[in-house]
């Protein structure tokens, strides 16, 4: 149960899709004008994302990773097919998100209206290969843990467009210089907020080690080029390592 | 040039500045903002796209008459896939440690939408050797965005560039070092990727009064 918890909070605050790892940002810049439609395209990648990511999972629990064709026999348990990976969890996400589509439409056409024009954009949403890639990198163990990862990172994706759509709205009244204006001053306010992002880091440490990243002198420059050579999302494995430690 | 028509250089030539596929047509921000922390890791994806996107763009225009347009997208999703699963393989054999810091981002080439915003754009409407030139172009002006990113995040952030020391050693207190500087690690971080695009965005409009938006 306590993991369950730790990981929902933290793929929402810590891993946000958007402000930590920049997933999902052609279609966050581009449908973030306005906050109605923001909810529509939002409450969309939620859905897809709590659908593909399990989805997923099983496909590379049960056939894609090293030794996962075990099931159908010991003289299969040598086969690592995860090079595949990329294209069945790109097909799968494809025909989840046409398979939505149509169910969506046919059952409840007022919920396709609000969602259906977004459907399509979702599929190449990179949140959601995003989603199943991490799922996969970070070693999610049940599915259960898969369902709460893509539920939490589409939440974490939809606080994040909300925000963004919000600020823009109020924005239009004030007097950005001419050349920032629209996109300039939208990545620049992305940016602050992805500053304002990183403070909860600390949640799940109790708040004691998260300085640590920010706060660097010389000496500890070398090991600190190490440490984010290793780990390119830096906070979020940072962060894992200091949990297991 | 008798190769390259004056409207095939164009092709070329637009995306590098004033129909630049990150600053301008928004497109594939996805991916390059988390891998810009190295310069190195930067020319290495803007390769890969560039890779990806030419050989694709010649696929998808070579398929554009018999492909049925329902399903167009998913049979992109499928060309795009099986070139960056040869990307994914060549980097894994050949550069480990670079495919170990790209990690997924590699992965997400395939949902770059600058690749699928070509294909859609361009290559289903023209013939294979002018989306050839459009690809090229447009990666190029990926490229572009992503090494600037890149030499200015590892410049300012870890003081080298493709890991030469170039201001010096800041253990030894040598170079630039000696007389106080200090590397900014804040540029490693994350954010800073956006507040660096955003800069450029500037400054490349306040060149051209043309690209400002309404608001």
């Amino acid at each position: 149960m306590l993991e369950h918890v730790e990981l929902f909070f933290k793929s929402i605050f810590i891993d946000n899709m958007v402000f930590a790892t920049f997933l999902g940002m052609c279609s966050y810049l581009a449908v973030s004008k306005k906050v109605t439609t923001a909810v529509g395209l939002g409450a969309a990648v939620i859905f897809v994302l709590a659908v593909t990511v399990p989805l997923n999972w099983l496909l590379d629990q049960y056939l894609l990773r090293d030794g996962a064709l075990a099931w159908l026999g010991p003289e299969y348990a040598d086969y690592n097919l995860s090079f595949l990976s990329f294209i069945l969890f790109i097909a799968t996400i494809a025909t989840m998100v046409q398979l939505v589509e149509i169910v969506v439409e046919k059952f409840s056409p007022a919920l396709y209206n609000s969602l259906g024009i977004f459907l399509p954009l979702i599929a190449v949403n990179c949140a959601i290969l995003g989603g199943s890639l991490f799922m996969q990198s970070r070693d999610i163990q049940t599915l259960g843990l898969a369902f709460n990862y893509g539920l939490s990172s589409g939440i974490g994706w939809f606080l994040a467009i909300l925000a963004i759509a919000a600020i823009r709205e109020k924005i239009r009244y004030s007097n950005v210089p001419a050349p920032l204006r629209g996109l300039g001053i939208t990545f620049i306010i992305t940016g602050l907020m992805a500053i304002g992002f990183m403070s909860f880091g600390g949640m799940l440490t109790g708040g004691d080690e998260a300085p640590k990243e920010v706060e660097q002198n010389t000496a500890q420059q070398v090991e600190e080029d190490k440490i984010i050579k290793e780990t390119k999302e830096n906070t979020v494995s940072y962060n894992n390592a200091i949990i297991n430690e | 040039m008798a190769l390259l028509s004056k409207k095939d250089t164009s092709l070329i030539l637009d995306p590098l500045a004033d129909n630049n596929p990150i600053t301008i047509q928004v497109l594939g921000i996805c991916s390059a903002l988390a891998i810009t922390a190295e310069l190195k890791a930067s020319i290495v994806m803007a390769l890969s796209v560039m890779f990806v996107l030419g050989m694709g763009n010649v696929v998808i225009s070579l398929m554009r008459n018999i492909i049925p347009s329902k399903i167009r997208i998913i049979v992109q999703l499928v060309v795009v896939a099986a070139l960056v699963i040869m990307v994914d393989q060549v980097l894994k054999a050949f550069a480990y440690e670079l495919s170990k810091t790209l990690s997924v981002f590699v992965g997400l080439i395939i949902t770059n939408c600058i690749i699928m915003g070509r294909f859609e754009a361009f290559a289903l409407a023209n013939g294979p050797w002018r989306s050839f030139l459009d690809g090229i172009g447009n990666s190029a002006g990926y490229g572009l965005i992503l090494i600037i990113i890149g030499f200015f995040r590892e410049l300012l952030g870890s003081g080298t560039l493709l890991g030469f020391k170039v201001l010096g050693d800041p253990i030894e207190k040598t170079g630039l070092y000696a007389i106080g500087y200090e590397n900014n690690g804040f540029m490693l971080l994350s954010p800073m990727a956006l507040i660096v695009v955003g800069l450029i965005i500037w400054v490349q409009r306040s060149r051209n009064k043309a690209l400002i938006e309404e608001n």
